[in-house]
């Protein structure tokens, strides 16, 4: 009789441990993605929601906006902001949840123009850019986008920052940038790498790479955000955070275009 | 805290860009608003509900047509090329079209509801004493109509100062060129400067308080000398 009751005690354990393993209920996850993960983040999110059941509200846009708004209380549970700062200040306001930040790519930058610009990359480079054919090149706006510091910073190293100041056109973020010129509004544009290779961009125009050592490495960072365990979407919000961080994760973001940090960055 | 010497250029480029669109509405829209008023053709009001369309459609709506309107392939490339420009994409003279096109129901439908309010008697009173139908409208229509051409114009330049979709998507923020007050107070919070943020946030505050308390009391001052 007591064998049979140990057994029947250790079953009702057994029980309610698998109850305890099966998976978490599913959870919306909202995330914050800068512009420039416009094509890889919706990749990324189509497999995640595929394989844990979770859903994601994404909302694209500058990472600057983003951090003002998260500042003021907005209700996303995860941030991939297109610079490391911006996580990190958040840290410091005690906004996020600790130690969740991370760098996950590092972003780069080209130099892009439409199929029907006389220009031609392959023999100058971005010394292209001084041509007097260029009226208009769009940049992000460095004030805010860390693309555009990158893309000033590579024209001063370059040394034609001051010949095509006055060209000089700003996007709100790099996706509107990538827009400007995309739309012919400007004749040349300097966006990231990653947009340049998705699928709206590539068959429409011709890019040229920019050296990395020419400007500050743009480290992407992204955080969870503490506003995920107060919504109790924590469970889906480090599941991202691991789908992300995973082979899979990885090889999109390769795919288009980020180095993957201190793997395959060159050393500087 | 921060230098406002940096506050001041866009602060003046919003006034003129405001300024300028407000003239030139007033000089087309007057006559546009003159033929809505009075015109009995049946497609009259078709004509009016385009110029209303700003009044819903969001502004990316017309900022997305007039980038490629504007732009080197649209047809405001083509006539930029007559000036020996590219593409008025970018420019403070596509701003002005842009705001002109934006801010015109604001103009528009104030005028006519005030040439409609005049009627038919002062015109007929006017031919009598054989005034020219431009007569007419010059020395008779155009004075009984002044509350609606200065609501018109208050709101006119009122709407340009606060606009901001359409710059964002046309105007490539350029300083002195493109960079209106909303837009530096946009960068100003995305840089996180809320120090500036604040100072042209509150003053926009203010003058939009002002603009539309004096659009009322002159409209009341006004209705009650002509009675």
């Amino acid at each position: 009789v007591l064998s049979t009751m140990k057994f029947k005690s250790m079953l009702l354990a057994l029980v309610v441990l698998f109850g305890c393993a099966s998976p978490p209920s599913p959870t919306e996850v909202l995330v914050a993605a800068a512009s420039d993960l416009n094509f890889p983040v919706r990749e990324i999110i189509a497999g995640f929601e595929r394989q844990t059941g979770h859903t994601v509200k994404l909302s694209l846009g500058s990472s600057g906006n983003f951090y003002a708004q998260i500042a003021n209380g907005a209700p996303f549970d995860v941030f991939l902001s297109a610079d490391i700062t911006y996580p990190q200040k958040l840290e410091e306001s005690d906004l996020t949840e600790p130690g969740s930040i991370f760098v996950y790519g590092i972003g780069r930058i080209v130099v892009w123009a439409r199929n029907d610009s006389p220009l031609d990359f392959g023999n100058r480079g971005i010394q292209t850019l001084v041509d007097p054919a260029i009226h208009k090149i769009a940049i992000a706006n460095p004030q805010h986008a860390p693309y555009g510091r990158a893309a000033v910073s590579s024209m001063q190293h370059f040394e034609i920052y001051e010949a095509v100041k006055s060209k000089l056109v700003l996007g709100e973020n790099i996706s509107q940038t990538a827009q400007l010129v995309q739309s012919g509004a400007a004749d040349a544009g300097i966006i990231a790498l990653s947009l340049a290779v998705g699928d709206t961009m590539k068959s429409a125009g011709s890019y040229w790479e920019i050296p990395l050592e020419s400007y500050p490495k743009i480290e992407q960072g992204a955080v969870i955000l503490k506003q995920a365990r107060n919504a109790g979407h924590l469970d889906g919000a480090q599941a991202f955070m691991e789908t992300l961080k995973s082979p899979e994760g990885q090889t999109v973001l390769k795919k288009y275009g980020f180095f993957l940090p201190g793997r395959d960055e060159p050393a500087q | 805290v921060f230098d406002s010497g940096e506050l001041w250029p866009p602060i003046r480029l919003t006034l003129l860009l405001a300024s300028i669109t407000t003239i030139v509405l007033l000089i087309v829209g007057t006559p546009l608003a003159w033929w809505l008023a009075r015109s009995r053709a049946r497609w009259k009001e078709a004509i009016a509900t385009v110029v209303a369309l700003p009044l819903v459609l969001p502004p990316t709506v017309l900022g997305f047509y007039l980038l490629v309107a504007l732009g080197p392939n649209g047809p405001g490339g083509w006539i930029a090329g007559i000036f020996g420009a590219r593409s008025f994409a970018f420019t403070f003279e596509g701003l002005v079209f842009g705001s002109v096109l934006y801010s015109m129901p604001f103009v528009v439908q104030p005028i006519r509801n005030a040439f409609e309010a005049v009627g038919e008697r002062p015109l007929e009173v006017a031919a009598t004493l054989r005034a020219t139908r431009f007569d007419a409208f010059w020395s008779v229509a155009l004075p009984l109509a002044r509350p609606g051409l200065i609501t018109g114009a208050m709101l006119g330049f009122a709407h340009t100062v606060g606009e901001f979709g359409v710059v964002l998507m046309i105007g490539g923020n350029i300083q002195n060129e493109t960079r209106v007050l909303s837009i530096a107070i946009y960068d100003h919070v995305q840089s996180l400067q809320w120090a500036q943020a604040h100072v042209l946030a509150a003053g926009m505050l203010v003058f939009s308080f002002v603009v539309i308390l004096a659009m009322t009391v002159i409209e009341k001052r006004m209705r009650r000398g002509r009675l």
